[in-house]
């Protein structure tokens, strides 16, 4: 890719990027004024008052689970008071919202062959909803979330993996145009747990997800893959914050972006922080952007905090370029039309993550999807 | 059979500086079945010849015509010059991460033939061809020219060449950077191509090394921006022996 200035990286100096705030009470969060560093990115106004409390008639999105295999849903289970404050906002703006939590269990030894089917659709209204995804020892599965309809929806995923469980999460944004879409998704990782979680942002007004992970034993692995579009102003950010706080833990953040049209922003933040006693932290992120065509922006920014040096490696990449003209003069001076170039190479671009989605339904369903998306914006 | 004819050709680049003339006039007629050798010192324009002719968006023309069996080039797209016959092997092959050789192969004969080729008969065909070039089968699945050397992009270019089957077939600096059992290899791909009689080639090469395998009909001595001397094979001989600033000399 070309390397373009206007586009250009902008490297933060490493301060302490760990949240401040954890809580479930509103009230210790400050009115947001749009200065703050997390939501500096952010269009507010176009928020729909899920910042402000200032919030238009609710109508609640319509939830179901399908092949469950050995998994339990329960879409209405009682709220704790235990639960780890949010650290965002918004996020604990939905959970004082909310009456009760949607729960999956993947119970303990199972493993479910199925790819379990969670749909989240909008119904035109403000909407609020808790999903907890919760894989007991050894458990297995993978989950697909589709979001789809049109909403303001604010909806947190809490993900725990128990001691060598396996998850693989599928969060596709897949909304009308007209929806913005809030959410944070955290992950808890158990001993030797894995979760792989992939954010497939294709539609939606504003979408702002914020991926996160917290060790809670040795032997964790996080997977983050991302793959996103926006059109003509549609902002579309990710967020993510992975907190090294265990020993022989790894993480891997992939995500990968495509811009077209006169206002269509990105944001892509990954903070990543080894703290002093996560010796053997294995950890990368990279985060690439296409920009098609017009005057997109994309915001990257990636961020590694290091306390330890005692770790296997730690790295961080980041680029945003344009279509490379070389590339598609040499794909068309093979006789290839324009157009098909392009696409070529836009689809090229995405290859490796497609690859590494690697989730048969991603591979039919969602990949068609993807493909529909590509065709439109080439 | 086809006759690619360059008249009175002027281009420019925009520099920093402005536009900057590079060539001034170029002459040059070739067939099919005829191989022509462009030679010239460093910064003579040949590779601005090579990439002026496929339509690369850099080269602005100023003066002249280009003609492939009388239908203006000049007026073509890009790919529209290669769906008419023309062929550029590049110097430079770029990389193009995420699509693979045999997809990008497939799309390429798929546009120039105007139908998808069998799928059957395809297979056998890229694999003879790779096996001629001795090109790993699994080259096939990698990312175009991600990764690959010098020679091995060199000997993709040839077979992409042998593949598509051009009417005119223009070689920029395709010996360039090999050693000499890939030079033999790239040189064997190209003189299989010429014994069709089907193609005309334009070799162009700084050095007179790859004229010891692809023997020339014709040679064409460049020097800013255009022909100085045209001859025989015998032409190459002589800047072998005494090199081009007996051409050059202003």
């Amino acid at each position: 890719m070309t390397a373009v200035t206007e586009h250009e990286v902008s490297l933060v100096p490493a301060t302490d990027h760990s949240p401040q705030i954890r809580s479930l009470d509103l009230a210790d969060f400050p009115t947001l004024v749009g200065r703050e560093e997390e939501w500096r990115f952010t269009p507010l106004a176009r928020l729909r008052g899920l910042h402000t409390g200032e919030i238009g008639a609710q109508s609640p999105v319509v939830v179901t689970a399908t092949s469950l295999g050995g998994a339990t849903f329960i879409p209405n289970s009682p709220k704790d008071a235990t639960r780890a404050g949010f650290t965002d906002r918004v996020a604990t703006f939905a959970w004082t919202q909310i009456a009760d939590v949607a729960t999956l269990t993947i119970p303990k030894n199972t493993q479910v062959a199925e790819t379990i089917q969670i749909s989240i659709a909008g119904t035109n209204g403000v909407a609020f909803h808790q999903l907890d995804v919760n894989v007991e020892q050894f458990g297995e599965a993978t989950v697909i979330i589709n979001h789809s309809g049109s909403a303001t929806f604010a909806g947190n995923l809490d993900i725990n993996v128990a001691d060598g469980g396996k998850l693989t999460i599928v969060s596709i944004q897949d909304w009308e145009i007209d929806a913005v879409h809030a959410g944070h998704h955290r992950v808890r990782l158990g001993r030797d747990a894995t979760c792989k979680h992939i954010a497939v942002t294709l539609g939606g007004d504003v979408v702002r997800l914020l991926p996160s992970v917290d060790y809670d034993a040795p032997g964790g692995s996080a997977e983050f893959i991302g793959l996103y579009f926006a059109g003509a102003g549609q902002h579309a950010e990710h967020r993510l914050f992975v907190d090294h706080s265990q020993a022989h833990c790894r993480s891997n953040v992939v995500y990968k972006g495509a811009l077209n049209g006169d206002g269509a922003h990105t944001v892509w933040i990954g903070d990543v922080l080894i703290r002093s006693n996560a010796i053997g932290t294995e950890t990368y992120e990279i985060n690439r952007n296409l920009v098609l065509s017009g005057g997109g922006r994309a915001d990257s920014v990636p961020n590694l905090e290091i306390e330890t040096g005692e770790i296997v490696g730690a790295g961080h990449a980041s680029t945003t370029g344009r279509f490379d003209d070389e590339q598609l003069f040499y794909l068309e001076s093979r006789g290839i039309s324009a157009d098909e170039a392009r696409m070529l190479v836009l689809r090229g671009f995405f290859e490796d993550l497609l690859n590494q989605i690697n989730v048969p339904e991603i591979n039919d369903g969602v990949r068609t999807r993807i493909e529909e998306r590509l065709a439109g914006l080439r | 059979m086809s006759v690619l004819e360059i008249k009175g050709l002027e281009v420019q680049v925009t520099t920093d500086d402005g536009p900057k003339d590079i060539l001034r006039g170029v002459d040059l007629v070739v067939r099919a079945g005829e191989t022509h050798a462009l030679m010239g010192p460093n910064g003579s324009g040949k590779s601005t010849l090579a990439y002026a002719i496929a339509g690369h968006p850099k080269y602005h023309i100023t003066g002249g015509t280009v003609t492939l069996d009388g239908q203006d080039v000049l007026a073509m797209s890009v790919d529209e010059r290669a769906r008419a016959g023309l062929f550029l092997a590049m110097q430079y092959p770029v990389e193009v991460p995420g699509v693979s050789v045999s997809n990008f192969l497939r799309t390429a004969i798929t546009a120039i033939r105007g139908e998808a080729p069998n799928l059957r008969t395809w297979i056998k065909e890229l694999k003879e061809s790779m096996n001629a070039l001795q090109i790993d089968q699994q080259f096939a699945e990698r990312s175009v020219n991600e990764g690959f050397s010098g020679g091995e992009r060199k000997r993709t270019e040839i077979l992409q060449m042998e593949l598509i089957k051009p009417s005119i077939a223009i070689l920029d600096e395709t010996d360039s950077g090999l050693d000499v059992d890939a030079l033999r290899v790239v040189s064997e791909g190209i003189n299989r191509v010429r014994a069709t009689g089907e193609t005309g080639v334009l070799l162009i090469t700084h050095f007179t090394r790859i004229l010891n395998y692809v023997k020339p009909d014709f040679v064409h001595v460049f020097f800013d921006g255009r022909i100085v001397r045209q001859g025989g094979p015998e032409l190459a001989d002589d800047i072998e022996a005494n090199g081009y600033a007996q051409y050059t000399a202003v």
